[in-house]
């Protein structure tokens, strides 16, 4: 079962992406939220680590939260697509289950 | 009831540091009132939870390792732990606490309820659940 | 020219029958869990914004849960600055408006002094301060909405 992993710290303060990223199977989604929006960015040392695994992964930003962290005129990782809440919701029907990296 | 449904409960963090621990036990317990296919996963500081010589006479909490010792009594013999966060921490198996459970189908022979995993067979695994729960 | 109708006619009813079937089709029943309590992380208002969003887009919201911190979600003596949201006023509004079911944990609860009247009285405290709309109940009540629910989302630190 497609599994959709949410990440909510940022990369530099915890290491949930790096969980999540080793647990995100073929077919498997990782949405990022709150800090873990950061991880988003192009212009970070994680960026790469996104990008190896986008195409394998769906990942996904949450835009509100990308936004509010002054980040909207910075490009996100390529293959990155952003979502609203409405497709924070549709994301979580889409995949069969969900696991949030506290 | 409907058949029963695959819960894992993740936990990631170590005990008493906070309280996620100790919560995240409370509500394995009573899972096992419901018939569900329950089963715990210890990754990351995780593993610190079941670390054997528990003593917290000094820090005024409750030790609540013991609880664990419980879990196969309550039917609740899946415990995977992950190979990899164990190493990182200098672990082995004999680190842990013994945790066993009697297995009803086979005379009721004792068997140990962690099973160490890798961490590509514990994200299979993962993907099998209907319910992950993270503490 | 009747035929001409008659033929529009099961051409629309087919197309409106499609559009319910399927809209039916892609409403699910979410179950939520809030393990951090309000302010202190954004947990709490991203459950909120979540919950909404679910509800707004048709979805049905078996229950949100309260554990952990969480619980702090259901007192109604929190006064945040008048200009900041009011994060327990609008799960109240909430639940008002969906007739949500909103269940904050009572062992929880008891650890971080979360009250119903019921509660108050067989603790013999002076008083409660659970807000309006929010119900105290066991931990069961988490399991049964991972039984009864499509998904479950958690949210916490």
């Amino acid at each position: 079962m497609a599994i959709l992993h949410i990440v909510n710290k940022s990369p530099f303060e915890r290491n949930s992406l790096e969980s999540a990223l080793a647990y995100a199977k073929k077919g498997s989604g990782i949405l990022l939220i709150e800090d873990a929006v950061y991880a988003a960015s192009g212009k970070t040392k994680f960026a790469d680590a996104v990008k190896a695994c986008v195409g394998d992964v769906k990942v996904y930003v949450l835009d509100p939260d990308y936004q509010a962290r002054g980040l909207g005129e910075v490009a996100v990782v390529d293959g990155v697509e952003a979502v609203d809440y409405k497709g924070f919701v549709d994301l979580v029907a889409q995949f069969e289950t969900t696991q949030s990296w506290l | 009831m409907s058949e029963a449904k695959k819960f894992m409960f993740l936990n990631r963090k170590a005990p008493y540091g906070s309280v996620y621990a100790l919560e995240s036990l409370e509500v394995v317990l009573i899972s096992a009132a419901f018939e569900q296919d329950v089963s715990l996963a210890f990754v990351d500081d995780g593993i610190y939870q079941l670390v054997d010589n528990q003593k917290t006479d000094d820090i005024g909490m409750k030790n609540f390792s013991g609880a664990y010792k419980a879990l196969g009594d309550f039917e609740i013999t899946k415990l995977y732990v992950e190979k990899e966060s164990l190493e990182e921490r200098g672990l082995t198996i004999d680190s842990l606490m013994p945790l066993v459970y009697e297995d009803e189908d086979d005379d009721w022979e004792e068997k140990p309820s962690i099973k160490i995993v890798s961490r590509e067979e514990l994200a299979g695994i993962m993907e099998e659940q209907n319910i992950v729960l993270s503490f | 020219m009747i035929v001409v109708i008659g033929l529009a006619c099961v051409v629309l009813g087919l197309v409106i029958y499609y559009s319910l079937w399927h809209s039916g089709k892609s409403k699910l029943k979410f179950g939520i869990l809030v393990n951090e309590g309000p302010y202190q992380h954004q947990s709490a208002d991203s459950a909120y914004q979540f919950t909404k969003a679910a509800l707004e887009n048709g979805h049905e919201i078996f229950r949100v849960f309260f554990y952990h911190d969480g619980v702090n979600n259901g007192t109604r003596y929190a006064i945040p600055p008048q200009d900041d949201r009011n994060i327990t006023e609008l799960w109240s509004a909430l639940q008002e408006k969906y007739k949500l079911d909103l269940v904050i944990c009572i062992a929880a609860a008891q650890r971080r002094g979360i009250l119903d009247e019921n509660e108050a009285k067989r603790q013999g405290k002076d008083g409660d301060n659970i807000a309006p709309g929010f119900r105290i109940s066991g931990l069961g009540q988490l399991i049964e909405a991972g039984i009864e629910s499509d998904r479950v989302v958690s949210f916490g630190d």
